[in-house]
């Protein structure tokens, strides 16, 4: 379950002492995802949702108020807490993030091992998943010899590979073609048909049309419309 | 670029370390030598009347049987007039005997008591007034002295030497973060603990620091063997062969990279860790 309670999020300006004078990112935002719930965040550009989606995987702290992440009071983690709370967060991000110096079966191995699984379920879950969203043909490539549609699935099974409870995926269908992106939201409803909790950022309404669900809107760090 | 000079560093920083080290040992040695040697010795001088034909043999023949008998006393000997005219020569010139000057006899011996000869030096002055008796416990205590604060300042090179390497690490491997803060980031968000990356971190620059720390220690060893040949005679060492080092700097310098390693170990950590609190 995602709680957001009266949740504000300003970046300190530089040379600024307080956050006082700083603009608003996120502006007495709340909400609540229940578990296993799927929501779209959408909104134009520039408007929050990546802000949103940090504030969701522990990359910022709000300046104000309260979120509640899968339990947990995001605040109140220590950062062994908050570290077990990001494993259980599958993030897809709009720039991929992938490791460079890493195959393709390594980056999204990372996490598994990361959680000290086993190499032998690493290797079958790992090459499962790749064989799912059609790379096990480019186990040994690094990133950079794939091309962007293929980093965009790559990181797509990086972040589902470890069975998270909160999958967030930021504008996930971007690099990819009719297909791809079916199959993507194919792989995504699956998952929280099995009881993962989505939240998919997208500025692409056709694809809301697609699938539709409930829809939290913001425009200039503000929630416009939930539901 | 910072890492690559790492083991460079760390090596000159070892090459003092085991310069000092040896320093250290080698002031410990020559103070327990000296201390040996010198605290135990006794030189009793007689004084002989300026005509020596009158009574002066039996004073000093009395005090020499008077230290003989003594529980205390080992190694009494008394020196020939040639060989305190060699003593005197430095001062007098070779010609002492025309000088006409009262020289005393002088009786060397070794003092096995426990603490000052006092009574001893009672007992001597009733037999022949005038003796005095004088332990090198002074000139013991001076080169104790010495010999300490040589100590202290290998303990001071080594605590500065430890510190300089610590800050080469912790500027190397922060440079080391910065080149690697979006892989540190992407890991961190994964869900990697700061120990995780910490220790990722540590073992390189651990490994750095102990091949540097090796190569140092082992570049300072032709030194240390010509050292220890200079000092062997001040040592009471027996010469040998071959180069020799005392068996106790053996035992130390292997400290030299395990300690090169600890301090790696234990900056990266620290450092890491504070690195990583600057991300949410």
């Amino acid at each position: 379950m995602v709680r957001f309670e009266n949740v504000w999020l300003k970046y300190r300006r530089e040379g600024e002492a307080s956050l006082d004078s700083s603009p608003d990112v996120i502006a007495d935002m709340s909400f609540e995802i229940p578990e296993g719930g799927f929501r779209w965040l959408t909104g134009p550009s520039g408007a929050g949702k990546t802000s949103v989606l940090k504030l969701m995987y522990l990359a910022e702290h709000p300046s104000q108020g309260r979120i509640e992440l899968l339990g947990a009071n995001a605040a109140r983690v220590s950062r062994r807490e908050a570290a077990m709370l990001r494993r259980r967060i599958g993030v897809v991000y709009q720039d991929f993030r992938l490791l460079g110096h890493l195959s393709a079966f390594d980056n999204v191995a990372l996490p598994m091992r990361l959680a000290r699984k086993g190499e032998e379920q690493v290797r079958a879950d790992v090459a499962e998943l790749m064989r799912w969203v059609g790379l096990s043909h480019r186990l040994d490539s690094r990133p950079a010899e794939l091309s962007g549609g293929e980093q965009q699935r790559l990181a797509i099974a990086r972040a589902v590979v470890g069975r998270p409870k909160l999958l967030l995926a930021d504008e996930p269908t971007g690099n990819l073609d009719e297909e791809q992106a079916e199959r993507l939201m194919l792989l995504i409803t699956g998952l929280n048909a099995l009881g993962t909790t989505v939240v998919v950022a997208t500025h692409n309404l056709r694809l809301v049309g697609r699938y539709p669900a409930p829809r939290l809107q913001i425009e200039g760090g503000r929630l416009i419309h939930n539901g | 670029m910072a890492e690559r000079l790492t083991p460079m560093l760390i090596g000159a920083m070892s090459f003092l370390a085991a310069l000092a080290i040896a320093g250290a040992l080698a002031a410990a040695a020559l103070a327990g030598q000296w201390e040996q040697n010198t605290g135990a010795a006794l030189t009793v001088q007689v004084p002989q009347p300026a005509d020596r034909s009158h009574g002066g043999a039996s004073r000093v023949q009395a005090v020499l049987t008077a230290l003989e008998n003594a529980p205390d006393v080992a190694g009494v000997k008394a020196l020939s007039g040639a060989e305190v005219d060699a003593l005197l020569m430095p001062w007098l010139g070779e010609d002492a005997e025309k000088l006409a000057l009262p020289i005393p006899a002088v009786i060397t011996a070794v003092w096995t008591g426990d603490g000052p000869p006092d009574a001893l030096r009672g007992a001597l002055d009733a037999l022949a007034p005038g003796t005095l008796v004088e332990t090198g416990a002074g000139w013991a205590a001076r080169v104790a002295a010495l010999t300490g604060s040589l100590q202290a300042s290998a303990v001071t090179v080594l605590f500065i030497v430890a510190l300089v390497a610590a800050a080469v690490i912790a500027v190397a491997t922060h440079a080391g973060l910065a080149q690697r803060r979006e892989t540190i980031e992407i890991i961190h968000g994964l869900g990697a603990l700061d120990s995780d990356i910490a220790v990722s971190f540590a073992i390189r620059a651990t490994s750095l620091a102990a091949l540097g720390a090796a190569i140092g220690t082992v570049c300072a060893l032709p030194v240390l063997f010509w050292l220890a040949a200079l000092a062997a005679p001040f040592a009471g060492v027996v010469a040998q062969p071959g180069p020799a080092l005392p068996f106790e700097l053996w035992v130390a310098l292997p400290a030299v990279p395990a300690g090169a390693a600890l301090i790696g170990w234990v900056t990266t950590q620290v450092s890491v860790r504070g690195w990583l609190r600057r991300l949410v």
